[in-house]
C-alpha cells in the first residue's frame, strides 16, 4: 500500500510538470505583455499552440536522418526525467534515489548533446551557427553549474537533492555568502541555459544572435512541439530546482500527509507565480547582448560558484 | 600450471607470432589469421585477468632464466596485473577482431603483422613483470614495436617526423624510468618489486621518485607537458594500432605510474599529490581545447585521449591526497574512479578510432571538412560511434559518466582532509575537471555533426559505403560495452574492488548486494546514482510520447527542401565547417590559452584577389618549450661540428684535458 501511494506521487509530480510547464511560460509572456502595454496572449496560449503543432504533418528536409527524428522524443524524455526528479511540492519520493544533483545536471548535458547534433544534421548554415554557439556557452555554463552543485553539496554534505532540501529548510543553515553567491550564479545560470534575454530572445526568429531558435529551426509539427514543450519544461526544472534550494518553504517531507502534500503544492505554484513574474520583469528591463559578451556574462556565474565554493572553507562559522 | 605461468606463456606466443607472420610471407591468408590467433590469444590474456580478479586466486609468480643470468626474469600476477590484463585482453582481441577487417587495406600488411603481436605481447609482459630489469626491457621493446608500427606508412612525410619525436620522447621517458627505479632499489641493490616494497624512504627521495616517474610514465601516457608526440603519432598509425596505443598502450604507462607509486614507493607526503592533481586537471583542459580545435579526424581523437588521461591523472592524484592522509574509503573512491576511468577510456576511445579507421577506409580521408552526411552512407558505423561520442562526453546513462560521477563524488570528499592547501585546491581542480567534460560534448558534437551528419562535402564521403562485418562487430561489441559498463557500474566497481584493496587496503562498498543497478560509494543519503533506472525511464518516456504523439495526434511526414530560414543553398560548402564550428570557442578560450588568433587580408581597391582570412592556433606547450630545446639542440650541435676535423694531436690533447677534468671532479668529490 505504502509503496503504490508513493508510486503515486512520484507519478502526480510527472504529470505536474509536464502540465505546470507551459502555464509558466505563458504566465512569462503574459506579464511581458502587460508590462509593455500590451493586451497579451490568454494564459492558454502555450497549450493550443502545443496541441496545433502536434495535430499538423511533419515537413522534413530532404536528407535529414533517422537521428533528426528521435531527437526531439529523447531531448523531451531526458528533459522530462530530469523535471521529475526534482522536488517540487514534496521531498524523498520514491525515485529520488535514481539521480543526484550532479547526474541530473549531465542529464541536461545529454538533452543538449542531442539537440546540437540535431541542429547540425540537415546542414543549413542556421543550423550549424546555433549549434556551435550553443556548445560554446555550454561549455562556459556547465562548470559553473557544476561549481554551484559542489558548493551546495560542501555545505549539506550530499548532492542528493532531497537531502539538500532538508538541509536548506532545517534552521542549521544560517545565513552564509556562499550561498548567496551560489544563488546569484545559478540564476545566471538560468537565464543561460533557458536561452532567455540577456543570452538569447526567445520570442524572436532570423535575428543573427540567435541561438536556441536557430538550432530548431528545421523542426516542424509534431517535432517542433516536443521541442518546445521539453524547452518549457527546461524552465520549469530550474525555477523548482531554485526554489526548492533557496525557498524551501513549504515543502513537504518524504511520507507527510495530503495535507502536507496539498500545502507543498499551493506553495509550489505561487513559487512558480513568483518565479514567472520576476523573470518577466527583469527580461522587460534590459537588453539583449551579444553573443560574445555573453561568456563574460557567465564568466560571472563561474567565478562566483567557483568563489562560493572556496569560501566556504573560509567562513565556515557564517 | 600457474595462471602467470600461462599468461606468460601467451604473451611469448603473441612475440612469436610475429616472426611467424614473417616466414609465412605474402600468402593471402596471412593477415586473417595473424589477427584471428592474435586475438584468440589476447581473449585468453583477458580472461586470466578476469579469473585472477574474480575467484581470488592471485599472487603467483614465476622466475624464469631468461635476460641477465645472475638475475633471470620474475613474473607475478596480483590483482593490480589482472585488472590490466583484463583491459589489455579486452581491447587486443577486440582490436585483433577489427584488424582482420581492416589489414585487408593495407597495401604491404606484413609491415604491420610483423610488430602487431608482439607489441600485444610486450604490453602484456609489462603487466606481469615483478622486477625492474624485466619491466624496463619490456617497456622499450613495447616502446620500439609501437614506434616500428607508427612508421608502417613511411612514404609519407609526416609519419617520419611523428616517428622521430615518438622515438625521441619514448628515449627521454625511458631515462626517468630507469632513474627512477635507480632510486627505488632495495637494500643491497636488488631490483625485485618484492625487495622495493619493504625500503623505508625520505619523503624527499620519495617526491623525487614521483617526478621521475611522472616524466617516465607520464610522457608515454601523454601528460601535459609530455604530451606532444601523442598527437602526432598516434594517428600516423594503421588505424586499428591507434585504437590499440590510444586505447591500451596509454593505460599501460598508467600501470607502470600506479604500480611504481602506489604499490611500491609506499604512502608519500600529502604535499606531493597537488602536484598529481594540478597537472592531470590542466592536461585535461588543454588537450580537450586542442581536440576542439583540430580539424584531422584521428588527432582530435588522439588530443581528446590527452584529455582522458589528464582526468586519469587527478583521480590518481587525489588517491594519493587522501592516502596521505589515512582516509582510506576516499582513497579507494578516487582510485576506483581512476581504474573504472581507465576502463572505460579504453573501451570508448579504441570505439572511436576503429571509427575514425573505417571512415578512412570508406572515403581515404581524415580531414573533417570532407567529410559529412556518412549517417546515410555507414549506418552503422555512425550509430555506434554516436555511442562512443556519448560515452567519452561523460553523459548519462552510458559508461564515461559513470566514472565522471564517481571523480566528483571523490572531489567531494575534499572537506575532510586537514590541510587548508588541498581543502581549496581540490574543487578548483573538480571545476576545471567539469570544464574539461564539457567541453569534451562541444568537441564531439563537433567531430559527429561535422564528420557524420549534414551534406556530403566530397565526392568521397557522397559514395562512401559501409565496411565488413568484422570491424562492425568488434565496433559493435565496444558499444555494448559502453552501455553495459554505464547501466550497471556496480559490477564494475565490485570487479575494480580486489584491486583497491590490494593496493591501498580499502574498498568501496559492495555495490552487488540488494539494489544491484544502482551505485552509493559512500551512503544512501550522502549519494547515489542509477544508471539502468535512468536508461529504462529515458526509454520510457521517450517512447511513451513518442507512441502517444504518433497514436492521438498526427504520424504524417512529408519531404520537402531543408527550410533554412527561406534561403537554402544547394551547395554543401555553405555547412558550418569543422573550423566555423570552432571559431566561438576559439575566440572565448582559444585566445588566451592557446594563443589563436584570426588574421584578414584585404587586397587593394581594384584588385580582383579574393580576401583571405588566416586563422592560426598552435599547441603553446610546443611554441613554448619544445621549440626553444630544438633550437639549443641544433645551435649546439652546429658548434659542436667542428670537432669532427680535428687532428690527431688536438684530439689527443682533448683526451687528456677531459680526463685531467674528470680527476680533478673526483678529487673534489671525495
Amino acid at each position: 500500500m505504502g509503496l503504490i501511494l508513493s508510486l503515486l506521487v512520484q507519478g502526480i509530480q510527472m504529470v505536474l510538470v509536464v502540465a505546470l510547464s507551459p502555464l509558466l511560460v505563458s504566465i512569462v509572456r503574459k506579464v511581458k505583455s502587460r508590462l509593455t502595454r500590451r493586451q497579451g496572449a490568454p494564459l492558454i496560449q502555450p497549450y493550443r499552440d502545443l496541441v496545433r503543432l502536434m495535430r499538423k504533418d511533419v515537413v522534413l528536409a530532404d536528407n535529414a536522418s533517422w537521428l533528426f527524428r528521435v531527437i526531439p522524443y529523447l531531448v523531451f524524455a531526458a528533459t522530462w526525467v530530469a523535471a521529475a526528479l526534482i522536488p517540487t511540492f514534496a521531498t524523498g519520493l520514491q525515485f529520488s534515489w535514481t539521480a543526484d544533483l550532479i547526474a541530473i545536471v549531465a542529464l541536461l548535458g545529454s538533452a543538449r548533446f542531442f539537440l546540437a547534433l540535431a541542429g547540425m544534421d540537415v546542414g543549413t548554415s542556421f543550423g550549424g551557427i546555433g549549434s556551435s554557439r550553443e556548445m560554446m556557452i555550454a561549455s562556459m555554463a556547465e562548470p559553473a553549474m557544476m561549481l554551484i552543485v559542489f558548493s551546495l553539496a560542501l555545505i549539506a554534505g550530499s548532492t542528493q537533492l532531497s537531502t539538500v532540501v532538508q538541509f536548506m529548510a532545517s534552521p542549521q543553515v544560517g545565513l552564509r555568502v556562499s550561498l548567496g553567491m551560489a544563488l546569484v550564479a545559478l540564476v545566471i545560470v538560468a537565464l543561460v541555459e533557458n536561452a532567455r534575454i540577456p543570452v538569447d530572445n526567445p520570442a524572436t526568429h532570423l535575428e543573427l544572435t540567435m541561438v536556441h531558435e536557430a538550432m530548431v529551426l528545421e523542426y516542424s509539427g509534431r517535432h517542433l512541439a516536443m521541442i518546445e514543450l521539453s524547452s518549457a519544461l527546461k524552465l520549469l526544472l530550474y525555477v523548482s530546482l531554485i526554489g526548492c534550494i533557496f525557498v524551501p518553504w513549504g515543502i513537504a517531507d518524504s511520507g507527510a500527509g495530503l495535507g502536507a502534500y496539498v500545502i507543498g503544492a499551493v506553495a509550489y505554484l505561487a513559487k512558480l507565480g513568483v518565479a514567472g513574474l520576476l523573470l518577466a520583469i527583469f527580461e522587460t528591463s534590459i537588453a539583449k547582448m551579444r553573443v560574445f559578451r555573453v561568456p563574460n556574462f557567465v564568466g560571472i556565474a563561474l567565478m562566483l560558484a567557483l568563489l562560493g565554493t572556496l569560501l566556504r572553507f573560509v567562513s565556515r562559522s557564517l | 600450471m600457474t595462471a602467470v605461468e600461462l599468461a606468460t606463456l601467451i604473451s611469448a606466443a603473441l612475440l612469436a607470432l610475429g616472426p611467424c607472420a614473417v616466414l609465412a610471407g605474402h600468402r593471402p591468408w596471412v593477415s586473417g589469421a595473424v589477427y584471428s590467433i592474435s586475438s584468440a590469444l589476447c581473449v585468453g590474456i583477458a580472461a586470466l585477468g578476469a579469473a585472477g580478479l574474480f575467484t581470488r586466486t592471485l599472487d603467483s609468480s614465476v622466475a624464469l632464466p631468461l635476460g641477465l643470468p645472475w638475475i633471470g626474469s620474475h613474473f607475478q600476477l596480483d590483482a593490480l596485473s589482472a585488472f590490466f590484463l583484463v583491459i589489455l585482453g579486452i581491447g587486443g582481441s577486440v582490436v585483433s577482431l577489427y584488424g582482420i577487417g581492416y589489414g585487408r587495406h593495407e597495401h604491404d600488411p606484413l609491415r604491420v603483422l610483423a610488430f602487431y603481436p608482439p607489441f600485444l605481447g610486450a604490453m602484456a609482459l609489462v603487466l606481469l613483470a615483478a622486477d625492474a630489469f624485466t619491466f624496463l626491457m619490456s617497456w622499450e621493446v613495447m616502446s620500439l614495436l609501437s614506434w616500428a608500427l607508427v612508421l608502417t606508412h613511411h612514404q609519407k612525410e609526416d609519419t617520419r617526423t611523428a616517428g622521430y619525436v615518438y622515438l625521441v620522447m619514448a628515449g627521454f621517458g625511458a631515462m626517468a624510468l630507469l632513474l627512477a627505479f635507480g632510486l627505488l632499489a632495495g637494500s643491497g641493490g636488488l631490483y625485485g618489486f618484492e625487495v622495493m616494497r619493504g625500503v623505508q624512504r625520505t619523503p624527499l627521495m620519495a617526491a623525487v621518485i614521483l617526478g621521475l616517474m611522472l616524466l617516465g610514465a607520464g610522457s608515454k601516457a601523454g601528460l601535459a607537458p609530455l604530451h606532444v608526440w601523442l598527437p602526432l603519432a598516434h594517428p600516423a598509425a594503421p588505424s586499428h594500432v591507434s585504437a590499440l596505443m590510444s586505447g591500451v598502450m596509454t593505460k599501460v604507462a598508467l600501470y607502470g605510474f600506479i604500480r611504481v607509486i602506489f604499490d611500491l614507493l609506499g604512502p608519500s607526503a600529502w604535499w606531493a599529490s597537488p602536484a598529481v592533481i594540478i597537472l592531470g586537471s590542466l592536461t585535461a583542459v588543454l588537450g580537450i581545447l586542442l581536440a576542439m580545435m583540430e580539424r584531422d579526424l584521428k588527432r582530435a581523437l588522439a588530443y581528446s585521449t590527452i584529455e582522458n588521461i589528464g582526468v586519469i591523472f587527478a583521480a590518481l592524484g587525489l588517491a594519493m591526497a587522501f592516502r596521505a592522509n589515512g582516509m582510506t574509503a576516499a582513497a579507494a573512491l578516487a582510485f576506483t574512479a581512476a581504474l573504472f576511468h581507465i576502463f572505460n577510456h579504453m573501451v570508448f576511445k579504441s570505439l572511436l578510432f576503429m571509427g575514425a579507421g573505417s571512415v578512412l577506409t570508406a572515403t581515404g580521408t581524415r580531414d573533417l571538412d570532407g567529410l559529412g552526411g556518412l549517417i546515410h552512407r555507414m549506418p552503422v558505423t555512425s550509430f555506434v560511434v554516436l555511442v562512443g561520442a556519448l560515452a567519452i562526453s561523460a553523459l548519462p546513462p552510458l559508461n564515461g559518466f559513470a566514472s565522471e560521477w564517481l571523480l566528483f563524488q571523490a572531489v567531494l570528499m575534499s572537506p575532510a582532509i586537514p590541510q587548508d592547501a588541498l581543502q581549496l585546491m581540490i574543487p578548483a581542480a573538480g571545476g576545471l575537471l567539469a570544464l574539461a567534460a564539457a567541453l569534451a560534448a562541444a568537441a564531439f558534437v563537433r567531430i559527429y555533426g561535422v564528420g557524420f551528419l549534414g551534406r556530403a562535402r566530397s565526392e568521397a564521403a557522397r559514395t562512401a559505403v559501409e565496411v565488413d562485418r568484422f570491424s562492425l562487430t568488434a565496433m559493435a561489441v565496444l558499444a555494448g560495452l559502453c552501455v553495459l559498463a554505464g547501466v550497471l557500474p556496480g559490477m564494475v566497481i565490485d570487479a575494480i574492488s580486489p584491486v583497491a584493496r590490494a593496493v591501498l587496503g580499502g574498498q568501496l562498498p559492495v555495490q552487488g548486494n540488494e539494489a544491484w543497478f544502482k551505485i552509493v560509494p559512500i551512503a544512501e543519503a550522502r549519494s547515489s546514482y542509477s544508471g539502468m533506472l535512468v536508461l529504462l525511464f529515458v526509454a520510457f518516456s521517450a517512447s511513451g510520447a513518442a507512441w502517444a504523439v504518433h497514436r492521438l495526434a498526427s504520424h504524417r511526414v512529408r519531404r520537402s527542401a531543408a527550410w533554412d530560414c527561406g534561403f537554402p543553398d544547394a551547395n554543401p560548402i555553405t555547412q558550418y565547417s569543422a573550423s566555423g564550428f570552432a571559431q566561438p570557442l576559439r575566440r572565448v578560450l582559444g585566445a588566451d590559452i592557446l594563443g589563436a588568433h584570426e588574421s584578414v587580408w584585404m587586397p587593394a581597391p581594384g584588385d580582383k584577389s579574393p580576401a583571405r582570412l588566416t586563422v592560426t592556433v598552435d599547441d603553446p606547450i610546443w611554441r613554448t618549450v619544445y621549440s626553444p630545446i630544438g633550437t639549443t639542440v641544433f645551435y649546439v650541435a652546429t658548434r659542436m661540428n667542428g670537432l669532427q676535423f680535428l687532428t690527431i694531436r688536438r684530439y689527443l690533447s682533448l683526451v687528456f684535458l677531459v680526463l685531467i677534468v674528470l680527476l680533478v671532479g673526483l678529487m673534489l668529490w671525495a
